[in-house]
């Protein structure tokens, strides 16, 4: 019931985000519906402004490059394809699915890879594949900056790459930091799930 | 079962109308409670911890790379649903469940939803109305006579057998009368015989709903009318404690004959509502002490009615009996929960005062209802009355704002 029929119809291209994404039809609603709510101005696409008005966001140390992540290639307007894209990384994983899947299709993009290199993007920068010693102190800044000093930040920008770092080059590859994660429940902690 | 009826036909009919409002209620409950009962508020479901916690967590530990998790998610969680669009979607999605009586309190109204409620209203008055109203009189009219037939018979185990078939199976009609779904909970906790039972009270229905799970002996004045004609059937089947208006005032010739009723250990349990009026079934008012000092095992019982399907409180300043009964057999169905709860007896060195306190928290929390502090009381109409020592009661200004919370809750 609502003022709104929910005819998901009205969303363009529902099908194949549907089959991108893997999101059901009711979670593209509601996300469709923030979307319009997010794009104040009626344009019909987000831009990095519509995200920075939101106040949550603002005061997360990650906000900006959260935000950069939804506008890959230096583009800037964000139309809802490639909203609901970055937001399936944070899909929950599906066991069933996981199982059914056809393994010649490409990995859906809330598997545990793309959960990682979705992360692994938020550190690195420049996109180089390698998060440098240079890019560890800018996140560090970041999220503790504020309460440390510059030499206790340089010293745990060190550890945390000597740690993970395995072929010596002084900078943490992709298949390093999925190695020194492997432990760790990505699934869980990197899930979003939407109520019916 | 053993029914006693007039003639074939009303067999019939009585058979036809108990089907077809036995299986609607539960059926109706069933269907409407997922399809129509929708939560507007969350798209998404979150832990709680606000950011400030993780970021001073990363300030109790050294940094590692996983801590980007916490702090994407909570971003992203963000850019799904923040404070802003709740309060959007809430105000646009908050229209009518199509179950409650009227439709003022939404905002949002269609001529869809309009033409819908038409059809409830139609329904509801010109279906299930007559339909309840030919129960009701099915049921009150077995009563009166199963309950005179059975008290011809001398005193004996047979008669107080047969007189509790009555009483259930009339109960039972009633309630169905009305388009009752009662779960019960914890039965093994059933109030015994000997015993007294305490509840706490919302509508006259309360007396029905608990005594289709049991016989109980009931206490309170003689009424004239219906009610008289009900009560005096009742005593010949099995003995109540009915007292004339001028012996209630009374309170020991009340006390005295409720003692002399527990000490017979074969007797039913004593039904007594301690709040002495009816609450609007959010709260529990102070329970009179009265009940506490006989010195019995008490067995409490909370009852919730759960509002969205029918408002069952009687605001006995603003309705009479008849347009309360009316409003009732109106509504969709009374749909209440009932908890029995292990029987509580007045321990050493406690006063009449604290066990009844004690007693009235276990109701509300197990109802999940709020508790009125001590010296305060809260009159059926809404307004405040102070009651006892004020002094002694250092919770007055909260229980002001507690009012000010229910009132708000006080549906039409």
């Amino acid at each position: 019931m609502g003022s709104r029929s929910s005819h998901a119809a009205r969303i363009p291209d529902v099908d194949s985000i549907r089959r991108e994404t893997g999101f059901s039809q009711a979670s593209l609603l509601r996300l469709y519906h923030r979307f319009r709510a997010l794009d104040r101005t009626g344009k019909g696409y987000l831009s990095r402004m519509d995200l920075q008005q939101i106040e949550a966001l603002a005061v997360n140390p990650l906000g900006d490059r959260i935000i950069d992540s939804f506008f890959p290639d230096g583009s800037l307007r964000l139309d809802f394809p490639g909203f609901v894209r970055v937001l399936s990384h944070f899909r929950p994983v599906d066991e069933e699915e996981d199982g059914n899947r056809d393994p010649k299709e490409p990995e859906p993009l809330n598997s545990r890879m793309n959960k990682l290199r979705f992360a692994f993007q938020l550190y690195d920068l420049d996109r180089d594949g390698k998060i440098s010693r240079h890019e560890m102190l800018q996140v560090l800044r970041l999220m503790v900056g504020v309460q440390v000093t510059e030499e206790q930040l340089e010293s745990i920008a060190d550890r945390t790459v000597q740690e993970a770092d395995e072929d010596g080059d002084g900078a943490v590859s992709f298949l390093e930091f999925t190695k020194s994660l492997e432990k760790m429940n990505i699934e869980q902690k990197m899930s979003i799930r939407i109520l019916k | 079962v053993v029914l006693i009826e007039p003639d074939f036909g009303l067999h019939i009919l009585f058979i036809f109308y108990s089907i077809m409002l036995h299986d609607f209620t539960p059926l109706l409950t069933a269907v409407a409670r997922p399809l129509f009962l929708k939560s507007a508020s969350c798209i998404i479901q979150r832990d709680e911890s606000p950011m400030e916690k993780g970021l001073s967590g990363l300030r109790g530990r050294d940094f590692e790379l996983s801590d980007v998790f916490y702090f994407s998610k909570k971003g992203l969680e963000a850019i799904v649903e923040d404070e802003v669009t709740q309060r959007f979607s809430s105000e646009e999605l908050v229209s009518w469940n199509l179950l409650t009586r009227t439709n003022v309190n939404f905002q949002y109204i269609s001529p869809r939803l309009t033409i819908v409620w038409v059809l409830g209203v139609i329904v509801r008055y010109c279906v299930l109305l007559p339909l309840r109203l030919t129960l009701a009189f099915i049921g009150i009219s077995l009563f009166v006579i199963g309950t005179t037939l059975v008290g011809q018979l001398p005193r004996s185990s047979l008669k107080n057998l047969l007189s509790e078939v009555v009483h259930l199976t009339c109960c039972r009609i009633c309630v169905r009368a009305l388009s009752g779904t009662i779960h019960y909970h914890n039965r093994q906790y059933r109030p015994q015989k000997g015993g007294i039972c305490v509840a706490n009270h919302t509508s006259p229905i309360d007396v029905l709903i608990l005594t289709t799970d049991g016989c109980y002996a009931m206490v309170g004045q003689v009424h004239g009318g219906l009610m008289g004609i009900i009560q005096r059937a009742m005593v010949k089947a099995c003995p109540h404690v009915w007292f004339e208006r001028s012996e209630m005032k009374d309170r020991h010739l009340v006390i005295k004959r409720l003692k002399e009723h527990i000490a017979d250990k074969k007797e039913l349990p004593i039904l007594i509502f301690p709040e002495g009026t009816c609450i609007n079934n959010t709260s529990v008012m102070m329970f009179k002490k009265g009940s506490f000092e006989i010195g019995a095992t008490i067995h409490p019982v909370a009852i919730k009615y759960n509002p969205q399907f029918g408002d069952a409180f009687w605001n006995s300043s603003k309705y009479n009996m008849v347009s309360y009964l009316l409003r009732v057999m109106t509504s969709w169905a009374i749909v209440c929960d009932v908890w029995y709860m292990p029987p509580m007896t007045r321990e050493e060195g406690e006063d009449a005062v604290q066990f009844a306190n004690r007693v009235k928290s276990a109701i509300a929390v197990q109802g999940g209802l709020t508790e009125l502090p001590c010296g305060v009381g809260f009159e059926g109409n809404g307004s405040l009355k102070a009651e006892g020592n004020l002094q002694t009661c250092s919770y007055l200004s909260p229980a002001v704002i507690i009012l000010k919370k229910t009132s708000k809750l006080d549906r039409k």
